[in-house]
């Protein structure tokens, strides 16, 4: 049932994002470009060049950012976790900006490799530092290893693009986070993994459920849980590092959808993870609808976006997780 | 209890106390030395090398002139900001990590940094043309100030804790760095490189009255930390303890919060975000003197100093004759001892 609401929710998200912008389109003609296409048509032709992939591309990494949020927090009992603040976005993207500018890596199939690089070390780092110790993983200890672990990767990328002025003409737009001007092509590479770390996400939920009820009962129960972290932690490098290689830095989407989610379903990551598929979706099909109207005639890039929205809900989580403990 | 043992106990105390000023004492003038000799060096190599004795007949007045330009108006003026910048850094990071009570709690990663960086990016990319230069510093330190005071309140919850600070820092550390990109995107190639060379940090071209404006902060601001030290000695027991002691925990903490603000919005104002150092400087510090914030603050000021001063000299003489911002040395330097030092504190 609320699974139908949010599938109605996204589907309604993806045709404004088709119909709204610089050229306003009917929802009627944007239905015949997409099933009666004539090229003779001049709105037809915007819709298919360059508002349909920039949509899609929007829905894919909205849906992956938000189930590598859930799992990350999941993995970390953290609500704070998220791709962006656990630094795993500024991980990929400081490999991708070194190896834009040592190496001269253009091709987007390198690119993506690269940036898995990146987010499995930020991932990797944060992770061992956050659970290493004698007390265990505790909360503020995964925050601030987060933050620290982006500061470290944001100060890198800057000092690679200080010294190189050309690289950071044309890596800053997809810097601060873009879904606009891509092709299509730009994102089949991931698509693959994208969809395959969704179904694995979706296979795993019993699992996720019996790990987040407690590391004892999982043991309990006879779960392995060592496998099941390590194919969390991969299935957010693929969802987050995919993510980056298209879009650049988005963050907070994984922040805040997982929180709804569990707010609209409860703890049962079964449902939690198909609903953060699909708010998450809707949540950057939005934001970037957005993004095009704020600054008129410019467009905000969408990661300052989500960024303004998440930021509020990450201070509001703050006050009210830290007055608790 | 026995009057005898009572004197033992007191003059064991003051022995430790005596080794322990012996101890600082000994690190501060070898501290004072090396910064002396890094200074030296500094204002000795570059695209012109300078013969050191010559430096020092220069500066004691006994020089023959030949090198006045190079000397008094390029490099001295440069290596006093190094200086001066990285000793607020180092003492803005002690205090600030004893506010929030987590050897982690660095101006940078806390969200000061960011917001004097947003202030100035803004700066740069939609005043710089209408308005004179000499104001981004003002702009900077508004920044920074406006953030903290900002943070301070949304962490404010009946009183405010450390863990509300840094949580809510990070928060708006985040949404900081997403505004500034925002500016530097927005902006022309010009502005967007300037942006971005300011955000790195570097002393490059630093003046005279860059000294002069950074120096008065300095002077103010650090003895005056030592002046409220032995109550955040006491805050960093916790809560609890230091109300037990009588300490008005939340004003003293505002206090130091301000100070720390005060340097690190300083120094960033003149010298851009160079990070690391509040992270780094008092940590060696207390490997060195121990914990007693007396003593801690002039020693990390010094680490600091000499840790920009280092960065500085090698980003404009190693790739000669290109002139790298000193900040993606103190990166270079600072980001692989960082992760040292989370995996050093993960016990706690």
């Amino acid at each position: 049932m609320g699974l139908g609401f949010a599938l109605l929710l996204f589907l309604s998200a993806f045709a404004a994002s088709l119909a709204f912008g610089q050229t306003p389109i009917r929802l009627s003609v944007v239905w015949e470009a997409l099933f009666h296409y004539d090229k003779s048509v001049q709105e037809h032709v915007i819709i298919t060049t360059s508002r349909l992939s920039r949509s899609a591309i929007a829905a894919v990494i909205g849906a992956s950012l938000a189930i590598a949020g859930a799992l990350l927090q999941a993995l970390t009992k953290n609500a704070l976790a998220s791709p962006s603040t656990f630094g795993i976005n500024s991980g990929a993207i400081f490999f991708i900006v070194a190896a834009a500018a040592f190496f001269s890596v253009s091709s987007m199939v390198h690119y993506m490799w690269i940036a898995f690089a990146g987010a499995a070390a930020a991932a990797l780092m944060v992770y061992g530092l956050g659970s290493a110790g004698r007390s265990g993983m505790s909360p503020m200890k995964f925050v601030l290893a987060g933050a620290a672990i982006t500061a470290l990767f944001v100060s890198l990328t800057q000092g690679v693009l200080v010294t190189d002025e050309q690289s950071l003409e044309s890596v800053l737009f997809w810097l601060a986070g873009s879904v606009a001007g891509r092709s299509v092509e730009m994102l089949l590479p991931i698509l693959p993994f994208m969809v395959g770390g969704w179904i694995a996400a979706l296979v795993m939920g019993h699992s996720v459920n019996i790990l987040t009820s407690g590391e004892d009962v999982a043991k309990g129960l006879g779960q392995k849980t060592i496998w099941v972290k390590t194919a969390m932690i991969v299935v957010i490098v693929l969802l987050a590092g995919g993510s980056v290689s298209v879009g650049g830095a988005i963050g907070f989407i994984g922040l805040i959808i997982p929180h709804i989610a569990r707010g609209l379903v409860g703890i049962d990551y079964r449902w939690i993870i198909p609903y953060c598929a699909l708010l998450g979706g809707s949540l950057l099909l939005l934001a970037d609808i957005a993004a095009r109207f704020v600054i008129m005639p410019q467009e905000m890039p969408i990661g300052v976006m989500t960024a303004l929205i998440g930021t509020p809900f990450f201070i509001y989580l703050a006050r009210r997780r830290a007055g608790r403990t | 209890m026995n009057p005898d043992l009572r004197y033992e106990n007191r003059s064991r105390s003051e022995a430790v106390t005596s080794m322990l000023l012996k101890k600082f004492v000994t690190v501060f003038a070898v501290l004072i030395i090396l910064t002396a000799l890094l200074f030296l060096t500094g204002l000795s190599v570059g695209s012109t090398m300078l013969n050191p004795l010559e430096v020092v007949k220069h500066l004691l007045g006994a020089g023959n002139g030949e090198h006045t330009f190079v000397i008094d108006t390029l490099r001295l003026p440069r290596m006093l900001l190094a200086m001066l910048a990285g000793a607020a850094l180092g003492a803005a990071g002690l205090i600030m990590q004893g506010v929030v009570r987590n050897p982690l709690g660095s101006p940078d990663v806390v969200g000061v940094t960011g917001g004097a960086s947003f202030a100035a990016v803004f700066f740069i990319t939609f005043l710089s043309g209408s308005v004179s230069i000499k104001w981004l510093p003002f702009a900077a330190i508004a920044g920074a100030a406006v953030v903290s005071a900002l943070i301070y309140a949304l962490a404010w919850k009946k009183g405010v804790t450390p863990v509300r600070l840094v949580l809510v820092g990070i928060g708006l550390a985040a949404c900081m760095g997403a505004l500034t990109t925002m500016m530097i995107v927005m902006g022309d190639n010009y502005s967007t490189s300037s942006a971005y060379l300011w955000m790195t940090g570097s002393v490059y071209g630093a003046k005279w009255s860059d000294v002069f404006s950074l120096l008065p902060w300095i002077v103010a601001l650090i003895p005056l930390s030592v002046l409220f030290a032995k109550a955040s000695g006491v805050l960093e027991l916790g809560d609890e303890a230091a109300s037990g002691l009588g300490v008005r925990v939340q004003l003293h903490r505002l206090v130091m919060l301000a100070i720390s603000v005060g340097l690190a919005g300083s120094a960033v104002a003149f010298a851009g975000g160079i990070g690391f150092v509040g992270l780094i400087a008092p940590h060696m510090a207390r490997k060195l003197v121990g914990r007693s914030f007396v003593y801690l603050i002039p020693v990390s000021a010094l680490i600091g100093s000499m840790i920009v001063v280092i960065a500085d000299i090698v980003a404009r003489t190693a790739f000669l004759p290109m002139d790298i911002p000193a900040g993606v040395f103190v990166s270079g330097i600072g980001a692989p001892f960082f992760i040292y030092l989370l995996y050093r504190n993960r016990h706690q």
